[in-house]
C-alpha cells in the first residue's frame, strides 16, 4: 500500500462515516462486557434497525471510566451514556437529533478535563477489528511518511528527541535503546513486543492491545525499520484472550493490505510480526526471561550484559518495548519529537497511561501528562475514596513498587520522583487503599506473590522472598518481635543488592515502603498486638488464656 | 543424519492432528513447546504423560526440559479440570477489595482447597494472578465468563447450582 493509497482509504472511511447522522459508539471492553454490553449493543442495533434513522453502531475499545459501565458515546454531539442497559436501547436512538436522556447522562467532566489523550487517542472512536477505523484516523500514515520520507537515523533521531522513555516502568530511554540495536551488526534482527502485563492491578496493556491492536503494530513496524529488523513478536499473557484474537485480526488484516509482509509501500523493507503466548509467570515481564519463553524454555533471567540489544532472540540483536511504548511512536512520528517533549516533565515527557483502581470512585483508565500531581490523579479524575472512608495510601509499580502515604499527594509523577520516594512509575496500576487496608497485609501480599513468581534461580530471591514471607506472616499474626522488624530491613536490602534480575531488586520495596511511612503499624502488630484495619487475624492473648484455662 | 521422522500420533484421537498442525506450522522446531502446549491444553483441557511425551518426542526436546516448562509456568495444568470451574482473581485490586473472604468461602463451601477439584469432579476451584478486569474488583471468572463486583452470597450460589448441573 502507498501513501496515496493510503488517504484514499481514509478518505473513502470519511465518506462513509459521513453517509450517517450519528454514530453510537458502545465499549466492549472487558469491565463493559461483564456488565451486558453485547446484550446492549445487540439491541441498540435493532433498535437503530427499526427507528429508520441513519445510525450506526460501533463497537470500540475501553472509554474509560470503567466503574460507570456500560458506557455509550452518542456522536456528533459526544453525549456520554453511563450504566446503560438493554433496556435503554430504544430511550437512546429516540432521543438521536433531540436533547439527550437525561436519566443516563454522565457526567464526568472533571474525570476527563484533566487528561491527555495520546496513547489512548482513538480509544472509543474506533472498531478494534476493523483496519479502516484505523486507517481513518492517520492509522499507518506514521510508518509510510517513516519508510517514504525518513531514515532509518531521522527516525531515531526523532525518537531521541522526543525524550520518550520505556513505559514498561524502567524508564530507559527510547531513542538509546533504538540506537544500540540499530548499531548492532548482524543480518537478523528482532523487535519483541512485551505484553506480558504481569503486574497485578495493572490492565492498560490489555486495553491497548483490545482497543487499538493496530497502533502496537505500527509501533513496532516503525522500530523495525528503524533498527533494521524483519521480524517482530508480540508476547502475550494467556489470560488475554481478547487480547490474542484483536491482534491476531489485526496482524491478518494488516498483511492483507500489505501494511506487513514483504516490500511494503513499495519499499525494499519487509516485516512481519507473529503472536507468543505467555504461560502465567510474572518474571517473564523481565526482557530476558521473556526472551527464553519466546524460545520455548522456562522464564529464567540470566544475567546483563550482553544485553538483548546486542545478544537478544535466538541470539541475534533484538529491541524489546513495553506495549504502551510503541504506542506511542506513530504520533511522535506524526507529530514530531518536540510536540511529545511538551508534555510532561523535565526528565519525563509525554503522558502515562494508568489504571486506577481500588477504594476510589471511579476506577478504570486515565491517561494524563508526566508531572501531574498525585493528588490531581485520585482526588480530581479518580473523584477521592468513596463511603465516606480516609484515604490511607497509593500503590503504584505493582510488587514492584512502593505505597505512597497522604502527605505525599502533592507529588509530581515521574520516574524519578517515585523512586526518590521509594517507588517506582512501574507500567501503570495505581491501586488506592483507605483505613480498611493494612498495611503490613498489603506487605506480605506483595511478598507472597514475588515469592510465588521467584524463578528460583538466585538465591537472594528465591529464598530471600520466603523469609520475608515468614517473618511478615509472624508479625501479622501478632507474634512478631522487634528484633524480627530489624531483621526484616536488613534482609530487604540484601535481596535488593543481590538479586540477579528485576524481580529480586525490587520485591523488597513494597516491605520498605510500607515500613518507611507505616512504621507505627507494623509497631501495632508487634507490640500491641492488633491490627488498627482488622484485616489480620490475632488472637487477643486474653480469650486464648481463658479458652486454656476451660 | 537420517531424516527425522515425527512420532506417530497417540490415538485417533482427531484432537492430537490439532496439536500436530500447530507443530507442523513452526516447522517441529523447538521454541514451539509452550505454542503446542497451549494447543494441547486447549484441547484436552490439561497435559499428561502421554501428551508431553508425545509432544517432547516430535520437537526433539529431552522430556526433563518438556517437564521442567510445563511445571514452571501457572497457567499449564497437570490435572483434568472440574466440569465447572470457579476462578477467582487474587490481584492487587481484587486483594484489596476482599478476594481473601470470597476465597475463604469458596474453600469452605467446597470443601477443597485452591488448585483443587472437588471428589466428584463437578468443580474446580482456582484462583488467577490477575485478568486485567481490575476496575470491577473483586472479581470471579465462572466457566471463563467475568463476574465483577463478586459478593460471596451470589458466588456461593453458583456454585450451589454447578454441585448438581
Amino acid at each position: 500500500m502507498t501513501i496515496e493509497e493510503l488517504e484514499q482509504v481514509a478518505k473513502s472511511v470519511c465518506q462513509e462515516n459521513d453517509k450517517y447522522d450519528f454514530e453510537v459508539n458502545v465499549c466492549m471492553d472487558l469491565a463493559c462486557m461483564s456488565q451486558g454490553a453485547d446484550r446492549l449493543r445487540d439491541a441498540l442495533e435493532k433498535a437503530a434497525g427499526a427507528s429508520g434513522k441513519n445510525i450506526l453502531v460501533r463497537r470500540t475499545g475501553c472509554m474509560g471510566p470503567c466503574s460507570s459501565g456500560p458506557l455509550v458515546r452518542v456522536d456528533p454531539e459526544e453525549h456520554l451514556y453511563h450504566h446503560v442497559k438493554a433496556d435503554n436501547a430504544d430511550a437512546i436512538v429516540a432521543s438521536l437529533g433531540g436533547p439527550p436522556v437525561p436519566e443516563l447522562q454522565c457526567d464526568l467532566n472533571d474525570h476527563f478535563d484533566r487528561q491527555v489523550r495520546v496513547v489512548l487517542e482513538n480509544a472509543g472512536h474506533i472498531d478494534p477489528e476493523k483496519i479502516d477505523d484505523y486507517i481513518g484516523r492517520d492509522g499507518y500514515k506514521a510508518l509510510l511518511t517513516a519508510l517514504t520520507e525518513m531514515t532509518p537515523n531521522g527516525v531515531i533521531h526523532r525518537i531521541t528527541e522526543s525524550g520518550l522513555r520505556g513505559r514498561g516502568g524502567g524508564g530507559y530511554p527510547t531513542g538509546l535503546k533504538w540506537g544500540t540495536v540499530a548499531k548492532a551488526s548482524g543480518e537478523l534482527k528482532y523487535v519483541v513486543c512485551n505484553g506480558d502485563e504481569g503486574d497485578p492491578g495493572a490492565f492498560m496493556d490489555r486495553s491497548v492491545m483490545e482497543g487499538d491492536p493496530h497502533r502496537v503494530i505500527e509501533g513496532m513496524a516503525i522500530a523495525a525499520y528503524a533498527v533494521g529488523a524483519s521480524k517482530g513478536f508480540i508476547y502475550v499473557r494467556a489470560e488475554y484472550p481478547v487480547a490474542v484474537s484483536r491482534l491476531t485480526t489485526a496482524i491478518r488484516e494488516a498483511r492483507r493490505r500489505g501494511l506487513l509482509g514483504n516490500g511494503i509501500c513499495n519499499t525494499p523493507f519487509n516485516f512481519d510480526v507473529e503472536i507468543r503466548l505467555g504461560a502465567g509467570a510474572f518474571v517473564c515481564g523481565e526482557e530476558t526471561a521473556l526472551l527464553a519463553s519466546i524460545e520455548g524454555k522456562r522464564g529464567t533471567p540470566r544475567p546483563r550484559p550482553p544485553y538483548p540489544a546486542v545478544s537478544g532472540l535466538f541470539g541475534k540483536p533484538t529491541l524489546i518495548n513495553n506495549v504502551e511504548t510503541f504506542a506511542n511512536i506513530a504520533p511522535i512520528v506524526r507529530n514530531g519529537g518536540k510536540w511529545f517533549a511538551n508534555m510532561g516533565s523535565e526528565r519525563s515527557k509525554g503522558t502515562k497511561v494508568f489504571a486506577l483502581t481500588g477504594k476510589i470512585a471511579n476506577t478504570g483508565l486515565v491517561e494524563v501528562p508526566m508531572g501531574i500531581k498525585l493528588r490531581e490523579i485520585i482526588e480530581v479524575i479518580g473523584g477521592g475514596v468513596p463511603d465516606g472512608h480516609q484515604f490511607k495510601a497509593v500503590q503504584t509499580g505493582g510488587p514492584s513498587g512502593g505505597c505512597i502515604p497522604a502527605e505525599m499527594l502533592d507529588l509530581g509523577v515521574s520516574y524519578d520522583a517515585l523512586m526518590a520516594v521509594g517507588s517506582i512509575m512501574g507500567s501503570g496500576g495505581m491501586i488506592v487503599m483507605d483505613d480498611t487496608s493494612c498495611m503490613v497485609n498489603v506487605a506480605k501480599f506483595f511478598v507472597e506473590f514475588c515469592m510465588t513468581e521467584s524463578c528460583g534461580k538466585c538465591i537472594p530471591c528465591r529464598a530471600g522472598t520466603a523469609q520475608m514471607f515468614t517473618l511478615l506472616t509472624r508479625i501479622c499474626d501478632g507474634k512478631g518481635t522487634m528484633d524480627d522488624l530489624d531483621l526484616l530491613i536488613s534482609l530487604c536490602e540484601t535481596i535488593k543488592e543481590t538479586s540477579l534480575c528485576g524481580l529480586g531488586m525490587t520485591a523488597p520495596n513494597p516491605v520498605l515502603s510500607t515500613i518507611k511511612y507505616f512504621r507505627n503499624e507494623y509497631i501495632e502488630h508487634i507490640v500491641h498486638k492488633r491490627c488498627p484495619a482488622g484485616v489480620c487475624n490475632i488472637e487477643a492473648p486474653a480469650a486464648v488464656s481463658a479458652e486454656v484455662l476451660a | 543424519m537420517p531424516a527425522f521422522t515425527p512420532p506417530p500420533l497417540p490415538s485417533d484421537d482427531k484432537r492430537w492432528k490439532i496439536v500436530n498442525g500447530t507443530m507442523r506450522k513452526n516447522g517441529f522446531a523447538r521454541h514451539a513447546l509452550i505454542e503446542t502446549l497451549h494447543t494441547v491444553q486447549s484441547a484436552f483441557g490439561y497435559l499428561d504423560d502421554d501428551s508431553i511425551r508425545f509432544v517432547a518426542l516430535s520437537l526433539r526436546v529431552p522430556l526433563s526440559q518438556a517437564y521442567g516448562v510445563v511445571t514452571f509456568y501457572h497457567y499449564f495444568s497437570l490435572k483434568p479440570p472440574g466440569k465447572h470451574t470457579m476462578t477467582i482473581c487474587a490481584g492487587t485490586a481484587c486483594y484489596i477489595k476482599g478476594a481473601d473472604k470470597l476465597i475463604a468461602a469458596a474453600e469452605k463451601r467446597l470443601g477443597v482447597a485452591r488448585g483443587q477439584t472437588t471428589s466428584d469432579g463437578q468443580i474446580s476451584l482456582m484462583t488467577a494472578r490477575c485478568v486485567g478486569a481490575c476496575s470491577r474488583a473483586p472479581v470471579v471468572l465462572c466457566d471463563g465468563a467475568v463476574a465483577g463486583e463478586m459478593a460471596a452470597e451470589p458466588m456461593l450460589e453458583q456454585l450451589e447450582r454447578w454441585a448438581v448441573e
